[in-house]
């Protein structure tokens, strides 16, 4: 692994956000809660060299998985070569998190992708509307307990049920 | 079909007037460029020098909905993009046709689920399915030829009932 990581990275963020890595074959990432997720942001970009957030996406870990979504950051640094993880675990019920978009503005579209697909809110954010689906859907699709949403394949055996029921062209 | 027969040397056609108008329709179809998706490659693909589509009066496409008379849907369609191509429908002028090229167009294709409309047919009345995914040239050109034999057989000027 890069000396920059195990040297100055991985003690900086373990010391100051009390937060132990979970190392995986090069890959580090740590487990901050919501409240201390500004701090970690700032200790990124301005003390580490952190300027690039590629990624902010969300994981669902419904039904067995406590707390329920898990916000997923990826912190990449130019100058050394080096990217770091930082996942923050959500509950259902207190599904807020700060946002990031003061920090790093490349932040402000993904944030509300994961609104628009999890229903996480951030607060702070200057405007946080759906941004795949259409502006009035109800639901978020990308949860676990969201219906597929497909067309019923019709075989045979259900041929004429679906026959009944299936959408006819508009003329 | 209408009697056409030349008179003698003089170069005179007789037809129907409605064959006439329908003969005009078909030799200058103006497309609306609609590519959406990969279909749109396609599309470009037939509209180039290989597949000549300017043979059939196509020589481009029209970006304006208000100087077009087909409009070839070439992708999939999804819930946020449908009343955008409602719209562009509605602002075509009359006489109008529409081709659902490919599977995405035609009926949803692979993508069975919430974000795509299954079968732009939910949306804007189709004339010609063109099936492929994507269609080669040659078959989307055999469409074009589909909607020319239909549009031959239209009486334009019988009134509505």
């Amino acid at each position: 692994m890069d000396a920059y990581l195990t040297d100055v990275v991985i003690p900086t963020l373990q010391q100051r956000l009390a937060a132990a890595p979970q190392i995986f074959r090069d890959e580090v990432s740590f487990v901050v809660p919501p409240e201390r997720l500004l701090e970690a942001a700032r200790l990124l970009r301005d003390e580490l060299d952190f300027d690039a957030l590629l990624d902010l996406t969300a994981v669902d870990y419904w039904p067995d998985g406590q707390p329920r979504f898990h916000v997923v950051y990826q912190f990449y640094s130019y100058t050394h070569n080096v990217a770091v993880r930082v996942r923050v675990p959500v509950a259902e019920d207190a599904a807020e998190v700060p946002s990031l978009v003061a920090w790093y503005p490349s932040a402000n579209w993904y944030e509300r992708e994961v609104w628009d697909m999890f229903g996480i809110r951030f607060t702070g954010h200057p405007d946080l509307r759906r941004i795949l689906m259409p502006y009035d859907w109800v639901g978020h699709p990308l949860r676990k307990d969201y219906p597929l949403g497909y067309e019923e394949p019709q075989f045979t055996f259900n041929f004429d049920d679906i026959e009944r029921r299936k959408p006819r062209p508009r003329a | 079909m209408g009697v056409e027969h030349k008179l003698g040397e003089m170069g005179i056609v007789t037809t129907t007037l409605e064959q006439a108008v329908n003969w005009a329709r078909t030799r200058a179809m103006w497309p609306l460029l609609f590519g959406l998706a990969c279909c749109a490659i396609e599309m470009m693909a037939a509209q180039a020098s290989h597949y000549d589509m300017s043979r059939f009066g196509m020589e481009l496409m029209r970006p304006s909905p208000r100087q077009s008379d087909l409009m070839i849907v070439a992708g999939r369609v999804t819930r946020k993009m449908a009343p955008v191509l409602r719209r562009l429908y509605d602002q075509m002028v009359e006489p109008k046709w529409v081709i659902a090229m490919g599977d995405c167009a035609s009926c949803g294709g692979v993508f069975n689920n919430y974000a795509v409309l299954q079968g732009v047919d939910e949306v804007v009345p189709v004339d010609v399915y063109v099936a492929g995914c994507p269609p080669r040239p040659e078959q989307l050109i055999h469409g074009v030829l589909t909607l020319h034999a239909k549009v031959m057989k239209e009486h334009p000027l019988r009134q509505r009932a």
